[in-house]
């Protein structure tokens, strides 16, 4: 087939990239039942998504092992998190929480930092323990199903695992340099982070 | 068209499609990500400054061509968050000026100070940028994703003065780059003089 003879179907396949539907996003109403809307708060929520994703990047910096105690900490961690959230809200982590896991995962990641495993289950429990509980304590204050927790978690476990799988696969020194170069831009959103909730504070 | 063509398309089709999905708990998301992208790119000064931090590195070579972008990113954070919290930092457009002065003259001498000293170089300036960033969120936007959009964006522009920066391997590329970086560093001097007058 010429480049000639394709242009018609390039030109169709660049105006259905163009054309999407309405999409007026997004959280924790699918219509699809809270599970989903679990998946869906995941996945399009930074906040809980990046240090997911800044623990895989530690962990898979560490190593297999290392990243397979974190894949099996951490949903448990959220999973408990998440229900002492939902039954006791008022006691819910502060909001800067997340800010500073961030910054702290960033700053390891950067630094490309040895820990020890025990140390890695540590950091995955309270990273669990901390998000988990702040999706509870949301969950609750919406009046929503906490079986959205189930949905949370087991984004959770996939991401962590698909990054985790991804950085321990590394080989090349170069590509281990980007996986701290991205560690240290987690770091940085971090602290901008902080300086929200400070300034949020502050207003 | 063929039918393995007809599934691609399919596919993909199916892939972009969005779906009404309507309610929300979040504002502002997607405008907080694409106005923290764009406001590094959005200024002339701020661009140059950013490409001659990743030409320098690439001059430099290992490990300056990862540490100085990387130092760059975090310490703007710094500036970055000093700017939200309300600590008013004074002549934040003759830091980012003189930014470029500075950065493109090291890239036009080929300047090979020690790490540690490059690396500060960079952080000190870096610190201009990032206030000049924080201070300015349009309202009822997304803090956090206005964040990910500015250090994307910058990350971005190091990568894209690194990748420029490979030229260093060849005489003539040599030549070129330390006239990029006198480019730059003239460009700083206008921007410079624009900021005083």
């Amino acid at each position: 087939m010429s480049p000639i003879e394709r242009r018609p179907r390039i030109a169709l396949f660049i105006a259905a990239l163009l054309a999407p539907a309405i999409a007026r996003a997004h959280l924790t109403d699918t219509g699809l039942g809270p599970v989903y809307d679990g998946i869906a708060h995941l996945l399009m929520s930074f906040e809980d998504l990046l240090p997911v994703v800044a623990l895989a990047l530690v962990a898979g910096l560490n190593g297999a092992r290392e990243g397979r105690l974190a894949l099996f900490t951490l949903p448990v961690a959220w999973l408990l998190g998440g229900a002492a959230g939902a039954s006791l809200g008022a006691f819910a982590p502060p909001s800067w929480a997340p800010a500073l896991s961030l910054l702290g995962l960033g700053v390891l990641t950067a630094a490309s930092v040895r820990l020890a495993p025990p140390l890695v289950v540590a950091l995955s429990a309270a990273l669990g323990l901390v998000h988990g509980s702040l999706n509870g304590a949301g969950i609750a204050d919406a009046g929503r199903d906490a079986t959205g927790l189930l949905g949370i978690v087991a984004t959770v476990f996939v991401v962590l695992a698909l990054v985790t799988a991804l950085v321990v696969s590394l080989r090349k020194p170069w590509t281990r340099i980007a996986v701290r170069v991205a560690g240290s831009w987690v770091a940085a959103v971090g602290l901008l982070m902080a300086g929200w909730g400070i300034r949020a504070a502050l207003a | 068209m063929s039918r393995h063509g007809l599934r691609c398309l399919l596919l993909a089709v199916g892939c972009v499609i969005a779906w009404p999905v309507i309610a929300h708990e979040q504002q502002g998301q997607a405008a907080g990500f694409v106005t923290g992208l764009l406001h590094p790119v959005s200024g002339l000064d701020h661009v140059l400054a950013m490409v001659a931090v990743g030409l320098w590195g690439a001059q430099l070579g290992a490990p300056a061509i990862w540490l100085l972008p990387v130092t760059f990113p975090l310490v703007m954070a710094v500036g970055g968050f000093l700017g939200l919290v309300g600590v008013p930092l004074p002549g934040v457009e003759l830091g980012i000026a003189t930014s470029a002065i500075l950065l493109g003259a090291m890239v036009a001498l080929q300047a090979r100070p020690p790490l540690a000293l490059a690396a500060l170089l960079v952080a000190f300036f870096a610190v201009f940028h990032g206030h000049a960033h924080g201070t300015e969120l349009p309202a009822g936007q997304s803090g956090l994703l206005y964040s990910v959009g500015f250090v994307a964006a910058t990350g971005a522009l190091h990568a894209v003065g690194i990748s420029i920066g490979f030229i260093h391997r060849w005489a003539a590329g040599r030549v070129l780059l330390r006239a990029a970086g006198a480019a730059v560093s003239l460009a700083g001097v206008f921007f410079l003089w624009r900021a005083i007058a």
